[in-house]
């Protein structure tokens, strides 16, 4: 199975001009592969650089060794060299994100949050607004809420408008980091449910879970990040 | 400042959805000096259709020199700025006459101002401001034109029934979506803005920048925004260059260059903002 995901001594560290240029490794040798279907949990303590990781399959976060080959509209990019236009067409029709918080605009109302990245897949309003009412439905937001901007909401609510917006369009990456961090035991359920159905359409997954039990529900494989930690040097 | 940090919410639609594979406008080796001062040295950058670039830097790191030169209001001592005419032909702005110039500014391209008196006429009517860049690509029907305004009015959120108030009568925040509606009347493949939101209320500026952002999405704009709000660049644009003492020093895709800065001067605008 050729793999979605394939990354090979991927490594970052952070230089922090502000304060005497000091270097903070923060990790090195990163390797492993997601192939279509499967579900990766990067596990390990907190700073061990697991949204670190995600920030750079992303693109979010810049490489600065190795690679990061993401199969793209049948080719493979390297998120490590690609060009800026490059990155956001991976993100139009390769990678979706899920981060840890809600990052709203303000005045949008949550079902125009979600149905956004449909819409830049070229889906109709109609459609989109439709699609995005059921999932929100299904994630347990009460209707009388959609019409009104997330910045109102509470934290799990807004996580939840979060993860629509991230399960909503059919792409064949999803990054998930944290996503059921705020949710009630329903809520999480109603997560576990969505990855599932995204293994099933082939969705390669990694993801961050602190949750031992939602993570036991969702992983395929770990990926021991402490392994990568980049020892200061 | 605004509290709008939009990583994943930024504008993605545009860029490379109806993209060509030959850039839109080309900068090489842009550089302008005054006297012994170097306003701008060694700009080089390609923007491609769609693509909404913010340049940031603090005021005289030569950005809105840089976005004259672009714009064709100012001739650079060294370099050049090349344009895809909607014919597909690629010109150099340098090798266009004045008239050409003023056609491109009046049809294909919008100024918008920081200050919107500058790109208004504040004692005509809201409708003869909008109506005038219609007529002059050649439109003459007086109903259409009015039609026309009006909907561009409804588009930037300016009750119709004021259509023939002249801006000077309207609110800061009015005039300045007055001025994008005058620019965009005429479908610009390309629009220039010198801090849009500039003297604005924080409120007024959310507004703003949710309404810029979802125009330059529909109708696929390309753009070049000069600000010194990062925020704002995190908003609308796609990528940004960061610019000190009339060099680019940074450039990437805007979330990356605002969440992983590497430049020291960018790491300190970074950490400059005030939280909310």
């Amino acid at each position: 199975m050729i793999p979605m995901i394939d990354i090979r001594n991927a490594e970052k560290t952070f230089v922090m001009h502000l304060q005497d240029g000091i270097r903070l490794p923060v990790v090195r040798n990163v390797s492993f592969h997601v192939a279509p279907g499967e579900c990766v949990v990067l596990s390990g303590p907190s700073g061990a650089g697991k949204s670190s990781i995600l920030k750079m399959i992303f693109g979010n976060y810049r490489c600065d060794g190795g690679t990061i080959g993401v199969r793209h509209n049948g080719d493979v990019v390297d998120i490590a060299t690609a060009e800026p236009r490059e990155i956001l067409g991976v993100r139009r029709d390769t990678i979706g994100y899920v981060s840890q918080f809600l990052r709203a605009v303000p005045r949008v109302a949550a079902i125009d949050v979600v149905a956004e990245p449909l819409l830049a897949a070229g889906v109709t309003r109609e459609e989109a607004r439709a699609r995005a009412g059921a999932l929100l439905k299904r994630l347990n937001i009460p209707e009388r809420l959609w019409k009104l901007p997330p910045s109102t909401f509470s934290g799990g609510e807004q996580q939840r408008v979060n993860i629509a917006r991230g399960f909503i369009s059919d792409l064949p990456i999803l990054l998930l980091d944290e996503p059921t961090a705020s949710l009630d035991a329903a809520n999480r359920a109603v997560v576990v449910e969505l990855v599932a159905e995204k293994k099933r359409a082939g969705v390669a997954m990694v993801a961050i879970v602190h949750d031992d039990e939602v993570r036991h529900l969702i992983a395929d494989r770990l990926v021991d990040v402490a392994s990568f930690a980049a020892a200061a040097a | 400042m605004l509290d709008v940090t939009a990583n994943s919410t930024a504008p993605g639609a545009g860029a490379g959805a109806a993209a060509s594979d030959e850039p839109l406008l080309v900068a090489a080796n842009l550089g302008k000096s005054y006297g012994r001062l170097a306003a701008c040295r060694d700009v080089s950058f390609e923007l491609y259709s769609g693509e909404v670039l913010a340049i940031v830097g603090e005021s005289g790191s030569g950005k809105s020199t840089l976005l004259q030169i672009l714009s064709g209001q100012l001739t650079p001592n060294t370099g050049s700025v090349s344009y895809r005419m909607r014919d597909g032909v690629t010109r150099d702005l340098a090798t266009m006459d004045e008239a050409e110039r003023r056609f491109l500014f009046r049809t294909d391209w919008g100024f918008v101002h920081q200050d919107p008196a500058m790109g208004l006429r504040m004692a005509v009517s809201a409708g003869a401001n909008v109506g005038e860049r219609l007529m002059a690509v050649g439109h003459n029907h007086y109903g259409k034109i009015r039609d026309t305004a009006t909907s561009w009015l409804e588009r930037v959120e300016i009750s119709p029934e004021r259509i023939d108030d002249a801006p000077r009568t309207y609110s800061g925040g009015m005039r300045q979506r007055l001025q994008i509606a005058r620019n965009l009347v005429t479908e610009p493949r390309l629009v220039f803005m010198d801090e849009p939101t500039g003297g604005l209320d924080v409120s007024v500026q959310a507004r703003l920048l949710d309404m810029m952002r979802t125009l330059v999405s529909e109708l696929g704009l390309s753009a070049i925004v000069v600000t010194h709000d990062l925020a704002v660049a995190r908003l609308l644009s796609h990528r940004v260059m960061v610019m000190q003492g009339g060099r680019v020093i940074e450039t990437g895709l805007t979330d990356q260059v605002l969440d992983d800065p590497r430049e020291p001067y960018t790491q300190l605008l970074v950490s400059s903002i005030l939280p909310a």
